[in-house]
């Protein structure tokens, strides 16, 4: 006989011979009436089950139970009950960011690791200075956001309540921001980009001034091929 | 999903020796795999968990390159400032790809391995030479909107679904590995995807228990560094075309730098040096771009529903070189 030892929201779990096709979600959902992750899919497309394994967001759905012993797992219970609602949670709560309410848990949850993500510099597609993200620009929550699907299209108002809570914790952790290093050569570009579907750079983004070092250009990145721009060579 | 064994490895070498048993399976992000495996498409009898393996560092080569740990992650490599910094086409394809949650699992060794999103492979009820050889294709004469002009045979037209192998072909990545007998190899990008031709079911030169343990860049290039990917939706998304390219332009406005490689359009992440040595030494004018484009799509063929992607990427190819003149000219 086999033990494992799952840690779940700060509380151990152990599970004698647990078949090892189980998921994390099935174990939560079925075994632990842990419900707040929710099986939209089942094939990680709609980010409805996402959870965070140490910190990180990640599908729950396709994550299985055995490979995670000794991980620190968090689900939505874990991020805030009714009574201890999180930020984000007050935020979603107030800003009216879900309608059916189906997606919120994983929504929340992918919001929580964003942030995190933000506060270490990660950049995303759509950054165009990579070493410089301004994560609170709407196309870039857009983007950071792509992996949770909600069908009622409360998007708006989703961008909205991550949009306040960043802004007060991006403001709390100064030090982070202005730890990052920034090569003068580029500090021309900036990005007047705004909306939720961010239009594709304009000509005057991509006429931005290159790199003038040897190094690679990590620059002036299209965050989107512009589909109006794709003609003219047919032969 | 069929039942398995489950082994969790805390070695190297006697993980190959039980990955090389015959229906054995590593497992690391497990993100392709698990969703296989529901699927009944794969089923391995042993699994055999590698995440608790020593192959997570990214360091420095004395060539001044960088050796990458096949289990970093997706996100920790796009994010890293080394990557960011000398090979910033690899974090802008990495982040073309999938979404935040599954690029936090994903592993870089995991994502070359990617297997086709070609809609016949998944449904298992049709017939699918990669899935089930000998049956046939139905994307040839079906929905074959997504899938590939160039690299296909008659047995298999499905595309290569990884943004980054895209940048790391360009790249001339090598990968390193570790077989059941402890012996290890390094192969070249160029040297480790098979053609589909009559066995659409081998994708790589990988032998069981053959485990990619780094990969391993050399210095980087100087030059725009970009990822261009076309698709339907604008993130989390599957290519329908996209572009890996490092191009740089010297004071008289000749391309003196061009690299490019494609996803999106091949069996496998496509590249073709023939393609950039005739725009080397250009002014990338529409004459020399058409020209390119001509020899990296003399043999495309496209299946009716796909034959838009000769097109597609003939005008992408315009608008990269056309930036990175106008990016220059600034």
């Amino acid at each position: 006989m086999t033990t494992l030892t799952l840690n779940i929201n700060n509380k151990p779990y152990q599970f004698e011979d647990l078949d090892p096709r189980t998921t994390i979600l099935d174990l939560c959902r079925h075994q632990l009436k842990i419900t707040g992750p929710k099986k939209g899919c089942d094939h990680g497309q709609c980010g409805a089950c996402t959870i965070l394994i140490n910190g990180q967001r990640v599908n729950s759905c396709l994550s299985l139970a055995v490979m995670h012993e000794g991980d620190e797992i968090t689900t939505i219970e874990g991020i805030g009950l009714p009574e201890t609602l999180s930020d984000l949670q007050k935020a979603f709560r107030d800003n009216d960011a879900f309608q059916c309410g189906y997606c919120t848990p994983g929504q929340i949850c992918s919001a929580t690791a964003l942030i995190e993500e933000v506060k270490q510099n990660w950049p995303s597609y759509v950054t165009e200075d990579l070493t410089q993200p301004n994560a609170l620009m709407a196309h870039e929550i857009a983007e950071r956001m792509s992996g949770n699907i909600c069908r009622c299209s409360a998007y708006p108002n989703i961008i909205k309540a991550i949009t306040e809570v960043l802004e007060k914790q991006i403001q709390q952790n100064q030090p982070l921001q202005t730890e990052v290093q920034v090569d003068s050569s580029n500090s021309a570009l900036s990005s007047a980009v705004t909306g939720i579907w961010s239009p594709p750079p304009s000509e005057a983004q991509l006429k931005s001034p290159p790199a003038k070092t040897d190094q690679p250009s990590n620059t002036a990145n299209p965050s989107t091929a512009n589909r109006s721009q794709l003609t003219g060579v047919n032969s | 999903m069929k039942r398995f064994q489950y082994i969790r490895a805390n070695e190297l070498k006697p993980a190959c020796i039980e990955g090389s048993s015959k229906g054995a399976a590593f497992i690391g992000g497990g993100t392709n795999l698990i969703d296989l495996m529901k699927f009944e498409i794969e089923t391995p009898i042993k699994l055999v968990d590698i995440t608790q393996l020593e192959l997570k560092q990214i360091e420095s080569t004395p060539e001044g390159g960088l050796r990458i740990g096949a289990l970093v992650t997706n996100s920790d490599l796009a994010a890293n400032p080394t990557v960011i910094a000398n090979y910033p086409v690899l974090s802008r394809a990495i982040l073309a790809g999938a979404s935040g949650q599954l690029r936090n699992k994903a592993t870089t060794g995991g994502n070359f391995l990617q297997r086709t999103r070609c809609f016949y492979f998944y449904q298992t009820d049709s017939a699918c030479n990669k899935r089930e050889p000998g049956t046939g294709c139905s994307a040839i004469d079906g929905e074959n909107r997504e899938l590939a002009i160039l690299g296909t045979s008659e047995h298999c037209i499905a595309q290569h679904p990884s943004d980054m192998a895209v940048a790391m072909r360009l790249l001339d990545a090598t990968l390193e590995t570790q077989k059941a007998d402890g012996t290890t190899r390094s192969i070249e990008i160029k040297d480790f995807y098979q053609l589909p031709g009559d066995t659409p079911h081998i994708e790589t030169v990988l032998e069981p228990g053959e485990l990619i343990t780094h990969v391993v860049l050399p210095p980087p290039i100087k030059g725009m560094h970009t990822y261009d990917k076309v698709r339907d939706r604008a993130s989390y998304a599957f290519a329908l075309v996209s572009c890996a390219a490092v191009i740089d332009v010297d004071a008289e406005g000749t391309l003196s730098t061009v690299r490019l490689a494609f996803g999106g359009i091949g069996s496998q992440p496509w590249r073709n040096e023939a393609v950039e040595a005739s725009l080397e030494g250009s002014k990338g004018s529409v004459p020399d771009i058409v020209k390119a484009a001509n020899i990296l799509l003399k043999e495309a063929q496209g299946h009716g529903k796909n034959d838009f992607k000769i097109a597609l990427t003939r005008r992408l190819l315009k608008q990269i070189i056309e930036r990175a003149l106008a990016a220059k000219d600034a």
